[in-house]
């Protein structure tokens, strides 16, 4: 088994997409929940924070995991990592 | 059908893992397309004058005998099969197995009402189960796919080398599993009873039978489809009686895009409520009343014995005046019913003046609905401090059910079980997504529920009340009850004593619906409880049978012995967590969110960084699980009512920055993921095969890789 640099290159990068996503999972989560106060205008009926929380923030995530799944299923071809059939 | 779940043996092909797929679609079209055909078919029947009990019955003999038929059809000794069902669940089909694995007796019928009570602090329960799956996808779904072992005690067994961290994992997940699986089977218990009519104790065991035959016959390949099987049947239960009070209420049959104007109303009229005259008189006499057990309670033996004088004057008077039967049959209840000493009095005392006391604040005790957290940050100090203090623990909790999901084993579980690294990662997408539907349905039905409630039944007269709110405060008083305090003969809210549950189980009454969609919402909730025990009874079988005595006791067992091993523990941890269920365990919501900060403090740390940190070690991983589960424990036992009344803990609560035992992982998780940075930075790194390890997992496919 040998690690090369297109390997490392793939680790980094995987990185570096989780931690993105991770940053957008916290924004949605903890940032928009520490200042909930401040961030009820009104949204369709909703106050913006309670719409967050009950349905904006779901949403994000839901697509934080899609989008995930799709950029690592591009990366694994990329790099050559991808499973074949086994 | 039965075709259909046959192995081949061999590892299966592109085509054969299609014509599988396809295969499942026909079968579970046609099987939803059966299950609505009998609900139309039970719906014709209660017109033709089936009686309630009977319908009851009907559902619950059908979904038992369901699960265990299809546990039936999938039996298997192989052990590839038993624990991971074969590796080949499509990942669509697995992420609806894991959203019904996942979605508890506690979110099927707590949720809806945990909403109504609490507005928007409630919603740290819909962000915390659901931002949970970010972590799983991220961080451990497909790496533990990759390692493809058995159970999560085997990663931390193989990556962290030895038997000891694999102990403590397995002694971690037993201990979340199980006070997991004890509220599901007490829910399990409460919804059978309910269903069929009989006894709670009969009803565990009678809505038992069902999975026990399922998972001991087929073990995970037998939970998974059946898992499957219940996660059409719930989430159609939750959505039809939602829907239909939405188009009773607005007139448009997606309750989640319009409920917001319903929220704008209910806001208007939580304003109206709280400076209502009549309101004011009600909140006024409980005001009183505690007024009064404040008095008492300064002196109880002295008023005691003051209501004791009085209550036997009372019935001496009544006889001697020839007064009715009823009359003193009443008078002499209520000298029997006084506490009998003076602590008995203090206790009793308290409770009531602590009730009163809920009763004499605004809107019942609830903050208004769309209202972010208690108290107010430009008020005085203690508004500003209450404000904060709410805030924080919002926080915290989120904190704790996110991490908490990302390290429950039965879920991690359920990822070892697809064919593939990217198909791990599809299927947290399809979990979430299954998840998501019943979640984000869940706040509109609180609302919708409490505009009912606040337009409809608020300011009737009493006597003239739908007929669903006898019906419920026949079935369950702590459900519903409702005294006409200021007796002006009209309801108001403060007079109402509303329990969670009731939101869900009595919307398809509110929504005016017939009794069989009651039933159907009974059956949902059934599959619920039953799918989650399922998970977690196998969970908690597999970490003795494989873990305990396969790796470490007798690594020579051959397959056959293990699964029979397994499958005998299984019987025995089901039927342990039944009789725990039957003593109707004081806390049973607490049991809950405790699970989820062990989980989070005990596995988290040392998964992630197995994955993540190559120089993460084995001495290391084995402390910061004790540590960190370790710190968790101590807050809850220090500071739970109910756990310092077990330990016999005398000492005052010592809450660390006011935050709540529920929430205590939050101070766990940080003790471990610290002690394992500085004890493995301490201690010699991780020997070549480990790094090896840790490569295998990192990356799907690698050349010359042996192990895949």
């Amino acid at each position: 088994m040998e690690i090369t640099e297109n390997h490392r290159h793939y680790w980094q990068k995987n990185l570096q997409i989780t931690g993105i996503l991770l940053a957008i999972w916290f924004v949605v989560t903890f940032v928009v929940g520490y200042y909930a106060r401040e961030l009820s205008f009104t949204f369709f009926g909703w106050p913006f924070s309670f719409w967050m929380g009950a349905q904006g923030s779901l949403v994000v995530y839901v697509v934080i995991i899609w989008y995930y799944a799709r950029y690592m299923a591009k990366l694994d071809i990329e790099h050559g990592v991808h499973e074949g059939e086994v | 059908m039965a075709g259909l779940f046959e192995t081949d043996g061999g590892p299966s092909t592109a085509a054969s893992a299609a014509a599988f797929k396809k295969g499942l679609n026909k079968v579970y079209s046609w099987y939803t397309g059966g299950f609505l055909t009998f609900i139309i078919l039970l719906a014709i029947a209660e017109q033709m004058g089936l009686s309630r009990q009977w319908i009851g019955m009907s559902f619950l003999a059908a979904t038992v005998l369901l699960y265990a038929g299809i546990g039936f059809i999938t039996r298997t000794t192989d052990a590839d099969e038993y624990y991971v069902a074969g590796r080949r669940v499509p990942a669509l089909y697995n992420g609806m197995a894991t959203g019904a694995d996942w979605m508890s007796a506690a979110s099927f019928i707590g949720m809806a009402g945990t909403l109504y009570l609490s507005g928007y602090d409630g919603l740290a329960f819909i962000m915390g189960w659901t931002g949970g799956y970010c972590l799983v996808a991220l961080f451990l779904a497909p790496y533990m796919r990759k390692f493809g072992q058995f159970t999560i005690p085997d990663f931390l067994g193989e990556r962290y080398g030895g038997n000891i961290p694999r102990f403590i994992g397995v002694v971690a997940a037993i201990l979340c599993s199980f006070t997991y699986v004890v509220a599901q089977i007490y829910g399990v218990g409460l919804i059978t009873a309910r269903l069929a009519g009989v006894e709670f104790e009969v009803g565990i065991f009678l809505g038992l039978s069902g999975i026990l035959v399922c998972s001991l016959l087929g073990g995970m390949r037998a939970v998974t489809w059946t898992q499957v099987a219940q996660y059409i049947i719930l989430i159609v239960a939750y959505m039809i009686p939602v829907v239909w009070l939405s188009v009773k209420q607005t007139s448009i049959p997606v309750p989640q895009a319009i409920y917001g104007y319903q929220l704008e109303k209910v806001t208007a009229k939580e304003k109206l409520l709280t400076s209502d005259p009549k309101e004011l008189e009600v909140r006024a006499i409980f005001k009183q009343r505690s007024a009064d057990l404040a008095e008492k309670l300064k002196d109880p033996a002295a008023a005691l014995a003051v209501d004791k004088a009085a209550a036997t004057t009372k019935v001496a008077d009544l006889k001697a005046a020839n007064a009715p039967a009823a009359e003193l049959a009443a008078a002499e209840k209520a000298l029997t019913s006084l506490p009998i000493d003076a602590a008995a009095a203090k206790a009793a005392w308290s409770r009531a003046k602590a009730a009163a006391d809920v009763k004499a604040s605004p809107l019942n005790g609830m903050s208004p609905h769309a209202q972010q957290f208690k108290g107010d940050p430009n008020g005085d100090a203690a508004a500003q401090k209450t404000y904060d203090t709410s805030r924080r623990n919002f926080l915290a909790l989120i904190f704790c059910l996110m991490v908490g999901t990302a390290a429950l084993p039965h879920i991690l579980m359920r990822y070892y079980t697809v064919p593939s690294v990217k198909e791990a990662r599809d299927s947290v997408t399809w979990s979430l997504f299954f998840i998501f539907l019943l979640y984000f349905t869940a706040p509109a039905l609180a609302v919708l529920v409490k505009f009912e409630v606040f337009t409809v039944l608020i300011g009737t007269p009493i006597d003239q009340l739908p007929a669903w709110v006898a019906a419920w405060n026949k079935v369950d008083p702590t459900l519903l009850s409702i005294v006409d305090i200021n007796k002006d003969g009209i309801l108001q809210l403060n007079e109402m004593s509303i329990g969670g549950d009731i939101v869900v189980l009595a919307t398809p009454e509110i929504g005016g619906l017939p009794y069989v969609v009651s039933g159907l919402v009974a059956a949902g909730g059934l599959a619920a409880a039953l799918s989650t025990a399922d998970g977690l009874l196998l969970t908690i079988a597999n970490a003795l049978s494989h873990d305990l005595y396969y790796k470490m006791i007798d690594p020579n067992a051959s397959t056959e012995r293990r699964v029979t091993i397994s499958k005998a523990l299984l019987l025995v941890v089901a039927l342990a967590a039944a009789t725990v269920a039957a003593q109707k365990p004081a806390d049973i919501l607490f049991l809950v969110s405790a699970a989820f900060s062990f989980a989070a403090a005990a596995f988290f740390p040392a998964l992630v960084m197995g994955i993540f940190w190559k120089r993460a070690t084995g001495i290391a991983a084995s402390l910061g699980m004790v540590a960190g589960l370790g710190t968790t424990v101590y807050y809850m036992v220090m500071n739970q009512p109910w756990l310092r009344g077990i330990f016999g803990i005398t000492s005052p609560v010592d809450l660390w920055y006011g935050i709540l035992p529920i929430s205590a992982g939050v101070f766990g998780v940080p003790v471990g993921i610290a002690v394992i940075i500085v004890v493995s930075l301490i201690t010699p790194e991780p020997s070549k095969k480990i790094q090896d390890l840790v490569d295998h997992v990192r990356y799907p496919n690698l050349l010359g890789d042996n192990r895949a």
